[in-house]
């Protein structure tokens, strides 16, 4: 069966002619068409598209070309702007949008012979964690269909988990990669900030938007991540500093790796989940890895300073949605105020304006220096405890999320519940480090995710990391019932 | 009234940058395309685009602030100052807030009573244009053209140093050509390429405390500012000594009723929500970065205009009017050069080595080239003579550049780089008043007829035979003729009527048809009267 090949795996039978892409994309696009109307994980299929690309790759393959994406079909978020192709970031106000121009991301993926099979489902702009706020109706956990896959890349988390494609794209602000990869069972992986270029990605929050990439194991992921990251002109926060090749990275061993036991992280944790994260490093030490606790006083003030900083940030980033140049625009409007008025009072949905009006809020006059710049400095505190930790270990080790997936419409009325279940995984966006969250087993029969955080640009490291434990574990071949 | 108040003013002026694409995207900055033509996603704020900053407009931006020894910020931020409008695409404009590139300049602005004063510029800042709506021709609707918008503003802001509306003026133009001598911006304000804001105080003459000031926002002409400024000053004396109160507000002048009206006040202000803009990183400057833009600074206009008096002997005024474009500057010095170079090519004795850096190319024009003339001496000009004979030239040259072609240019609406007489065919007719070939007042007309057909001074004295009488002996018979003719003139002026001397020498003036040289005639009519009367 096709989608239970790793990218590797596809890559090599496409290149001994064993099979053609075009083959692969009809497999996905079938099992798209059976599969996801219980998931609402793709809003958008693009199948004409898809077989046409896959039909380029083909006369590519013919001609001699090879390359690990080459023929491979992919799901992106439906953040990434596609050319020709509706690119709604899950919300009413972009329902309409078709975008006029590909984000780097998807024309690097593209030009490596990438094959889009449709557009993932999301929380609307990316604010939530549960992907119960697209205007597209929540997403469900292919684990069980009665709860959440996380959020805000819910769609391209589920769509991983259920096999609909070999990997999907995703981007993380607060944890919108790793936390749905966790919820899901699945490997994924938010870069370093700097590291995939955001032209093209509808931002969210510029400081702490970073794309990545959802895979059945990390060795898929280290493949991906190679072709999605580099330096981009467009992007004047991307890093001009050259992409390693994460691939050949993965089989180092991790004889003598220092990991740090995050306390905080540890303060309070589910004994289940707790139990989860104790076996994994046992892992660990039995691979030659040596553990040490490490403390970042700070980082219990990651949740308020994210819900600071990034509204402050959405609330001018979502300025431009005025019904004025493209997307949404209300009915017969009067005059301009009700323009501006109802085109936004009724393209965006309530977490959204939430948000807006809390960044809105906090940069006001006479509360910008309470909430804004306190927020900020409290962010550099955070960032100082990371890179003093990392001045003992080589990486961190914790928990991605607190609990395994929730019920849908558990926690959706109750704002500051539904925050508090990105404690894990904000910290990183804060001080721009690279996380990834991979499979480390069961609560509830629901799959629980480990996170490893490291250094600026270590990708690599977490990668080999990654790897090397899923060499030694199965966590990452379950696949939920239905979908083997 | 006014005595007993004191006028405080401080302006921001917008200059735009003249590069030629756009801060932060590749879009064009030309101005006059149909709408909507030079606005790339990133202009029209299209979702997932990016900020990328034009290294070109840092550059003007930091050529500026050394041209008015400013301290150019290491690390300069840019913002955002987020309002909702319809020609604001994103809905917040990118501008630099708290740490700008440019701060704490000044500048010596002459005022109409000669004495220079300093103003302060408290700083410069890079920020991005908005768009402009269009309201006619659209029924029940407006247009927007978003050609404008992310167009490289300089945003000039002045310390409240002025005292007058001729003050303000008088910054505003100096700043103005300060800005076209760097070829940072156009200056065009017709366009729009340069406008300011102008912020008005008035308080009891000898009061410390600043009164409160109403900003009069767009004034795109300097008589705009001068009248403006003129009538919120009266308003605001007139509130006050009526016992009203100014308030702090926006107001706009309407220029066809010569008032200004209330935009909007301090409490409706938008609270503009400024922070940094996390799409862009901190522009650094470094030492190395600054030594090069500091290596493209020309010869400001002060410089200049300080060695036009030192060097050429010019006035103070002169000297000011001529340095106060780039252009009639180098019209002016190319004009004095060929001045100099004729006569050193007749032989006078080598002494001073002038070097001219400015004397331009742009001169070279058709009329020049097609009257074969010599080749304009524009380097490194050997000028030979003595002192005094430069003075002498500069003086010459910078009257007919001040007068007879700065009226014909405005008159005709040329500007002076396209001026239809060249410095070289300037210097042609000049030399000929140098040399006593024809009169002042004769050449006025042959500069006519050279501004209107084009032709050489030479060609135009040949052909009209306009060359001054100059022989003592011809002046001579033609003044005995003249005293013979009118008797009783003469019996009235040995009477002691001395003003009937200019009636002979109108008398012989029109029976020479003006040719006669005036001077040689002077002297020759004062003998004959006077030994006549002996």
């Amino acid at each position: 069966m096709l989608h239970t090949l790793s990218i590797g795996e596809l890559a090599a039978h496409l290149g001994g002619r064993q099979i053609s892409s075009v083959e692969i994309t009809r497999h996905f696009l079938a099992r798209i068409e059976c599969l996801n109307s219980a998931l609402n994980a793709i809003i958008t299929l693009t199948a004409a598209d898809a077989l046409a690309a896959a039909a380029a790759a083909d006369r590519r393959l013919a001609a001699g070309e090879r390359g690990p994406l080459l023929g491979i079909p992919l799901i992106h978020k439906d953040i990434f702007c596609t050319d020709g192709v509706r690119t709604s970031c899950g919300s009413r106000m972009l329902d309409n949008f078709i975008a006029p121009y590909d984000a780097t991301v998807v024309a690097r993926l593209k030009a490596a012979g990438a094959v889009m099979l449709g557009k993932a489902n999301m929380d609307e702009f990316a604010m939530g964690s549960s992907n119960e706020t697209s205007y597209y109706g929540p997403v469900r956990n292919p684990w069980d269909t009665a709860k959440v896959p996380g959020g805000s890349s819910g769609g391209s988390a589920a769509a991983m988990a259920a096999r609909l494609a070999p990997y999907t794209t995703g981007t993380d602000t607060g944890g919108s990669i790793r936390q749905p990869a966790a919820l899901t069972g699945v490997t994924g992986v938010k870069p370093t900030y700097g590291r995939v270029s955001r032209y093209g990605m509808v931002a969210f929050a510029s400081s702490l938007d970073q794309a990545g990439v959802f895979a059945r194991t990390a060795a898929d992921a280290a493949t991906v991540l190679k072709v999605m990251a580099g330096f981009d002109p467009l992007d004047s926060t991307s890093v001009d500093a050259p992409v390693p090749d994460y691939a050949a990275l993965l089989s180092a061993p991790l004889k003598g790796l220092k990991i740090g036991l995050l306390r905080e992280f540890f303060d309070g944790l589910e004994s289940r989940n707790a139990t989860l994260i104790h076996d994994a490093l046992k892992i660990y030490t039995s691979l030659g890895a040596s553990t040490v606790e490490v403390s970042l006083p700070h980082l219990p003030l990651s949740v308020p300073t994210y819900y600071v900083v990034a509204p402050a940030e959405c609330s001018s980033n979502l300025s431009r949605f005025d019904g004025v140049r493209f997307g949404y625009r209300c009915d017969q409007p009067k005059d301009l105020a009700d323009l501006y008025k109802r085109s936004r009072g009724e393209g965006f949905g309530p977490e959204v304006k939430r948000r807006i009006m809390t960044g809105t809020y906090v940069l006001s006059a006479g509360y910008f220096d309470a909430y804004y710049l306190k927020a900020q400095k409290v962010r550099r505190l955070i960032t100082d405890d990371f890179r003093s930790a990392f001045q003992q270990v080589d990486l961190l080790i914790g928990p991605t999320t607190p609990t395994p997936a929730f019920d849908i419409g558990a926690k959706i009325d109750d704002p500051v519940t539904m925050y508090l279940n990105d404690i894990y995984t904000i910290g990183a966006n804060l001080a721009g480090l690279p996380g990834l969250s991979l499979p480390c087993g069961f609560v509830d029969g629901l799959p629980m995710g480990l996170q490893l955080i490291g250094p600026h640009f270590s990708e690599g490291k977490l990668l080999n990391a990654a790897h090397q434990f899923q060499l030694v574990t199965d966590w990452h071949k379950h696949v939920p019932r239905g979908y083997e | 009234m006014m005595a007993d108040w004191e006028v405080v003013i401080g302006l921001e002026i917008h200059a735009q940058l003249a590069t030629r694409s756009k801060i932060f995207s590749g879009a064009s900055t030309a101005y006059g395309a149909p709408p909507n033509t030079q606005a790339s996603l990133v202009d029209l704020a299209y979702p997932g685009v990016l900020p990328v900053l034009n290294a070109e407009a840092v550059r003007m931006a930091v050529k500026f602030g050394l041209a008015i020894g400013a301290t150019i910020a290491p690390r300069s931020i840019f913002a955002r100052k987020n309002y909702f409008y319809p020609d604001l695409p994103k809905g917040y404009q990118i501008s630099q807030y708290e740490h700008p590139v440019v701060s704490r300049g000044s500048l010596a602005v002459m005022l109409d009573d000669g004495t220079v004063k300093t103003i302060g510029v408290t700083r410069a800042h890079l920020e991005e244009d908005a768009g402009k709506s269009l309201h006619e021709g659209l029924a029940n609707a407006s247009g927007i053209d978003l050609n404008r918008a992310g167009t490289p503003l300089l945003e000039i802001v002045s310390e409240p140093d002025m005292r007058s509306a001729k003050e303000a003026v008088a910054y505003m133009k100096k700043i103005h050509t300060l800005v076209r001598y760097l070829e940072i911006c156009d200056g065009n304000m017709q366009e729009g390429s340069f406008r300011c804001d102008a912020n008005v105080s008035v308080r009891p003459r000898g009061q410390e405390k600043f009164g409160t000031r109403a900003e009069i926002k767009n004034l795109n002409s300097f008589r705009f500012v001068e009248k403006a400024i003129q009538y919120e000053v009266a308003r605001q004396v007139e509130l006050i000594e009526s016992g009203g109160k100014v308030v702090q507000e926006t107001r706009l002048y309407d220029s066809d009723k010569d008032e200004t009206r209330s935009m909007r006040s301090k409490e409706e202000a938008n609270d503009y929500r400024y922070f940094p803009d996390p799409d862009l990183l901190p522009v650094e400057v470094d030492d190395g970065f600054i030594a090069t833009v500091r290596q493209t600074l020309p010869e400001l206009p002060d410089e200049k205009a300080a060695r036009f008096a030192r060097d050429l002997g010019l006035s103070v005024y002169d000297a000011g009017v001529l340095s106060a474009s780039r252009e009639m500057g180098a019209y002016f010095e190319a004009v004095v050069a060929e001045l100099g170079a004729t006569h050193a090519s007749h032989g006078g004795p080598g002494m001073a080595t002038q070097g001219l850096r400015e004397a331009g190319t742009a001169q070279r024009n058709a009329t020049h080239a097609s009257h074969g003339g010599p080749g304009m001496a524009t380097q490194g000009l050997r000028e030979a003579g003595t002192a005094q004979r430069n003075a002498a030239h500069a003086k010459l040259a910078a009257n007919w550049v001040m007068g007879e072609l700065s009226s014909a240019l405005n008159r005709d609406n040329v500007e002076i780089t396209a001026s239809r007489v060249s410095p070289a065919a300037l210097k042609g007719l000049l030399a000929r008043i140098v040399d006593a070939t024809i009169s002042g007042k004769i050449a006025k007309d042959v500069f006519e007829v050279m501004w209107s057909e084009g032709k050489a001074a030479d060609d135009i004295i040949e052909a009209q035979g306009l060359k001054q009488i100059t022989d003592s002996g011809a002046i001579e018979g033609v003044i005995d003729a003249v005293i013979a003719a009118n008797p009783k003139q003469l019996a009235d002026y040995r009477a002691g009527k001395d003003k009937l001397f200019g009636f002979f020498v109108g008398q012989v003036m029109k029976a020479t048809g003006g040719k006669a040289n005036p001077a040689r005639l002077n002297d020759l009519l004062k003998v004959k009267l006077g030994s006549l009367d002996a």
